[in-house]
């Protein structure tokens, strides 16, 4: 059975293929996949936020736990992208690209370190930072390999 | 109305990702994921002048959760880190982690800093 390369970049790899030609013959449904799934994945992060409020240099937990739940999600999801549904076209645009890229934010990480930090709470901040970090790279090796542990344990090779 | 506001800034955010990621990769080829990296740091720039003036609630909704929060990625970014060293690339895994950090949070305050001198 001839495998694919597994992508380095979850969004796009043009070294993989598939991904290189997916914008062809149009690339609409691509297109349209990756908004779908981000307006779902941005509403779902906005919902948690309401729902998780913090003050003004308290941590930031709610963007900790999506960040770090979209993680183990994003290694979930690429195991079954790339070694179980295989010929799904739209799937990794959809859920990974769209609604993990959606719901996973890079740029309210960023400010709410600021923002902790100038509401008096460094500290406060610099926890932050490195508890996103200490949660989320651990979360992606734990959802692929808790996810390829399954597919092994199901699929007698 | 916040919602729908979330909705149309996620619409275009995401697509604008992908397709940035997509034409960094075409003229750029290397196993070290500039292409997230790019549009991470855009997306706290942007970010960090919307915290910076007084923005409306509907702006922020629209700019800072929909557009940038579509925009910018944490899982993308720490897939690609665990990848890179898992394929033995450990330098450019640490150098992902510490340019993103590092450049998202100057982006973020550059922005903050030029929304703040605007006024």
């Amino acid at each position: 059975m001839e495998h694919e390369p597994v992508p380095i970049d979850a969004d796009i790899d043009l070294h993989v293929p598939a991904e290189r030609a997916e914008l062809r013959p149009s690339p609409v449904p691509v297109l349209a996949a990756i908004s779908a799934g981000g307006v779902c994945g941005a509403l779902a992060r906005y919902a948690v936020a309401l729902m998780w409020p913090h003050d003004p240099g308290g941590f930031p937990w709610a963007t900790l736990v999506i960040n770090v739940t979209g993680c183990l999600l994003i290694g979930v999801l690429m195991v079954i992208v790339t070694e179980v549904a295989t010929g799904r076209r739209l799937l990794r645009p959809f859920l990974g690209v769209g609604v993990l890229g959606g719901y996973t934010t890079f740029s309210t990480y960023a400010v709410e370190i600021h923002q902790t930090a100038a509401a008096g709470a460094p500290w406060t901040a610099l926890a932050y930072l490195a508890g996103t970090l200490a949660g989320a790279l651990p979360a992606v090796w734990a959802g692929s390999a808790l996810t390829r542990a399954l597919i092994v344990a199901k699929v007698p090779r | 109305m916040t919602l729908l506001l979330i909705a149309v800034g996620a619409a275009i955010g995401a697509p604008l990702r992908y397709l940035t990621d997509r034409a960094i990769q075409a003229r750029h080829d290397s196993v070290f994921p500039w292409g997230t990296l790019t549009v991470n740091v855009a997306g706290c720039l942007v970010l960090g002048v919307v915290t910076g003036l007084p923005a409306t609630s509907a702006w922020t909704a629209l700019l800072g959760t929909g557009f940038c929060g579509a925009l910018t990625t944490y899982s993308t970014f720490s897939y690609e880190t665990l990848r890179l060293a898992q394929e033995g690339a450990r330098f450019y895994a640490v150098m992902n982690v510490v340019a993103s950090v590092v450049a998202g949070l100057g982006a973020a305050a550059v922005g903050f800093v030029f929304a703040q001198a605007l006024q």
